[in-house]
């Protein structure tokens, strides 16, 4: 129970400030922090697999998570025939294409021996199939975005439920890791590093770029929802009754019947969105509880030593027969499919899809400071990372407005510093979230909850 | 005539954009490799830093041109170069003292010190967000253009106009004067011979007496003067924006590390290996095109590779190869 302790109480402190927040700001806002602090914490228990459990530095979360949120378009949004009709054929063409170049390539790979041909063999095939993808897809494309440009303008998803997308974007995140694995594991750590920032942002720039697939930066609105819509509540007579329930001494205050119905409606029209984000809240604690589950079995698991050990000694690891660049693999493509699966939970949580957003500062270094501030190699300390960082994050403009009010109370409103200073505060969740990881970084290197090893 | 024609287009509008590109980034990169050389660790802080000295800059421009001083025909963000580099000095000693210092002397993995930059960068991100706000700044000032389009086209009686704008040629320019100074310093002098020295064998460079305080602090100023003036020098060229220039460390990163990362000529190369390959392989060739072939072959569609957009991608896609198939760079620099 001991051991266990300093967490219950980091974690009760954490769930403290949100209770806070719930009382001294609204209990929206509250929820809204809670959810992407889960998923947050999804991320980061993907990024805590692969550089706690393997010491694999990956600064590539944000690709991982835009495809994750590709995935949700991908699954959920209704197919729109007409573009289809006019490029569908072509696309599905230069898709065979590809698989085509990939499989003959893999096989010049292996039945031909390395010398100058097998290289011409390969930049041929590859220069040819660009070639041809090119002559096929070109027109196609331009067809394809002149399809009501305004409303759709792109090939559209499956049209299934959304929860399925969440496990498509895993898989997503899954394949671009073993792409992104096989090219770049070798290189000694901060090469890593540069290499996975760089294919991140090549990855976000063809979700940006490729109209088609994704609408690109003219966004793809109103996805579908795993939680019922707020204007669906609203109108249904068992909802209106629960919150009438729940809040009948408050109604009974009122003076006359308009006055009552006036504050029921607006207490429906709140209770209403925050019931919206508590469906959210379970579905995300769900998926968190389970992921918790898992890496904490496999943490503890034979497996999880092996790769403390491959983490701790790669060469003696290796000298005791473990394949230390196929667990590497797999380890990179483990943690970044977690990383794809909160990407999609975040897009469903938004109901938006927005490349544009894609940013290395949010969806990857803030990720990163989560991870080594909660405690890298522990997942209740990464989980704990996720939600103080975000909390951090949300929070730090009220409070350094807040503190600059207070040291500048002596100043007259139109002094310019205070007002320069005031406009400023936004920014200063920045120096917030460095200053933190610096003194984390300086003096308790292990983070917030640090890894714990069991010693038989 | 039709040929030189097709010259002055493609220098026109690939050649001389790319080596002004290419000095901008070259600068940043021989900074990157700089520190990664001597301090041992790759500066994640690297775009911010520019982008701090380049504020000072900005700022100090705003105050001359409110009490009246100007530098003629040249910008006057030219004459704030020195206290720029001052302010960035500065700033770059004190986050060496408080926080680089002590992994230094704990001899962290690089790793570590990797992600403690991660957090100078966050914080000087904040820092300059705070004095001088997200929004875009133009800064330049006098002379716009050495030679205009029609001017040109006067002169010589071509079709095609030639344009050089003054800060493409200040760019270049001190670019190379800049270089000069500092391959010559790190090859004749003692100092540099020792921050070489200290690059290639740490410890046998401290048997031989040479000071590690020194270079770790020659090692700053020279970083110092490298990332301001690369920052002046492009934010003149384009515009100052915070953002931007975080941004502009990712091809500052690909230019250091195709050069073969820890070699300094390697990275001055990069620099523009990766600016003509962004150019080169997003130009539509379709005017150059008209000029060179037959009229029955002209082509009708804008014989562009890659669209504009993908101008990043491009240099990550190069860095990907170097890595896969020659990883210690171009040049030989430090094996991964």
């Amino acid at each position: 129970m001991r051991n266990y302790l300093n967490i219950i109480i980091a974690y009760s402190i954490m769930l403290l400030l949100i209770i806070l927040v719930g009382i001294f700001q609204s209990w929206s806002i509250a929820l809204t922090i809670f959810n992407y602090c889960m998923i947050s914490a999804v991320m980061t228990l993907g990024a805590n697999i692969q550089w706690g459990y393997a010491g694999l530095i990956n600064f590539g979360i944000m690709g991982y998570t835009a495809l994750g949120g590709l995935a949700v378009v991908l699954v959920s949004v209704a197919p729109v025939p007409e573009a289809w009709s006019v490029g569908g054929v072509n696309m599905m063409t230069c898709l065979g294409i590809i698989i085509l170049m990939i499989f003959s390539t893999r096989y010049i790979l292996k039945n031909i021996q390395k010398s100058n041909k097998r290289n011409y063999l390969v930049a041929g095939i590859i220069i040819v199939g660009l070639i041809l993808i090119k002559i096929i897809a070109g027109p196609a494309i331009e067809q394809i975005e002149a399809v009501d440009p305004a409303k759709t303008g792109f090939l559209g998803g499956l049209g299934l439920p959304v929860l399925f997308s969440w496990i498509v974007g895993g898989l997503f995140a899954a394949g671009l890791a073993f792409i992104v694995g096989k090219v770049a594991l070798g290189l000694r750590a901060d090469y890593l590093a540069i290499a996975t920032l760089l294919i991140a942002e090549i990855v976000v720039s063809i979700i940006k770029h490729e109209d088609w697939l994704a609408r690109g930066v003219k966004n793809v609105i109103g996805l579908k929802r795993p939680a019922p819509y707020e204007i669906d509540l609203q109108t249904s007579p068992w909802f209106i009754n629960l919150v009438e329930k729940f809040h009948s001494a408050k109604l009974d205050l009122a003076n006359s019947l308009s006055e009552r119905q006036d504050i029921l409606n607006q207490l429906v029209i709140d209770a209403s969105s925050v019931y919206v984000k508590l469906c959210f809240a379970g579905m995300f604690l769900v998926v968190v509880i389970i992921l918790l589950i898992i890496t904490q079995k496999a943490l503890y698991s034979p497996w999880g030593r092996m790769m403390r050990a491959i983490r701790d000694n790669e060469e003696a690891a290796s000298a005791m027969g473990k394949n230390v660049v196929k667990q590497h693999l797999f380890i990179f493509i483990l943690g970044s499919a977690i990383v794809g699966i909160a990407g999609a939970m975040m897009v469903t949580n938004d109901g938006l899809f927005t490349p544009g957003s894609y940013r290395p500062m949010r969806y990857t270094f803030v990720i990163w400071v989560m991870v080594i501030v909660g405690g890298t190699g522990n997942n209740f300390g990464a989980i704990l990372g996720g939600f103080v960082v975000w909390f951090l994050w949300v929070e730090a403009a009220p409070i350094a407005l807040f503190f600059i009010n207070l040291f500048t109370a002596h100043l007259p409103e139109t002094n310019e510093i205070k007002i320069h200073l005031i406009n400023s505060a936004p920014y200063f969740r920045f120096l917030l979230v460095g200053i933190g990881l610096l003194l984390i970084m300086r003096f308790r290197p292990q983070g917030i909850i640090p890894e714990k090893i069991i010693k038989q | 005539m039709d040929l030189i024609n097709a010259v002055i287009v493609l220098l026109n509008y690939t050649i001389i954009p790319a080596l002004t590109y290419g000095s901008q980034l070259a600068l940043g990169a021989i900074f990157v490799t700089l520190i990664y050389g001597i301090l041992r660790f790759a500066n994640f802080a690297t775009g911010d830093m520019m982008s701090f000295g380049t504020m000072f800059a900005v700022l100090l421009t705003y105050y001359f041109q409110s009490i009246g001083i100007n530098f003629g025909f040249l910008p006057t963000a030219l004459l704030t170069i020195p206290f720029a580099i001052f302010m960035m000095i500065l700033y770059m000693l004190i986050i060496d003292q408080t926080v680089f210092k002590y992994y230094r002397i704990k001899k962290s993995p690089p790793v570590m010190l990797a992600m403690v930059s991660v957090g100078v960068m966050f914080v000087t991100q904040a820092i300059i967000r705070i004095i001088i706000g997200p929004t875009d700044r133009r800064f330049l000032d006098g002379e716009k253009f050495i030679l205009k389009a029609t001017e040109f086209k006067e002169m010589t009686g071509l079709a095609e106009g030639l344009t050089i704008k003054s800060t493409q040629m200040i760019t270049i320019m001190v670019t190379i004067i800049v270089v000069a100074i500092m391959f010559w310093f790190l090859n004749k002098t003692k100092t540099g011979t020792s921050m070489r020295a200290y690059s290639d064998n740490e410890d046998l460079a401290l048997l031989s007496g040479i000071d590690p305080k020194k270079v770790v602090l020659i090692t700053w100023i020279i970083a110092g003067i490298l990332a301001t003036i690369g920052g002046i020098l492009y934010g003149l060229d384009k515009s100052y924006r915070p953002f931007v220039y975080f941004n502009n460390m990712l091809p500052i990163f690909a230019a250091a590390i195709v050069g073969g990362i820890g070699n300094p000529y390697g990275a001055f190369f990069g620099g523009y290996v990766i600016a003509f390959a962004e150019i080169f392989l997003t130009y539509a060739y379709k005017r150059f095109l008209v000029y060179i072939l037959p009229e029955s072959l002209e082509p009708n569609s804008l014989m562009q590779l890659l669209s504009t957009d993908y101008k990043f991608a491009i240099s990550f896609s190069i860095l990907v190869i170097v890595l896969i198939f020659r990883p210690s760079g171009i040049f030989e620099g430090k094996r991964i």
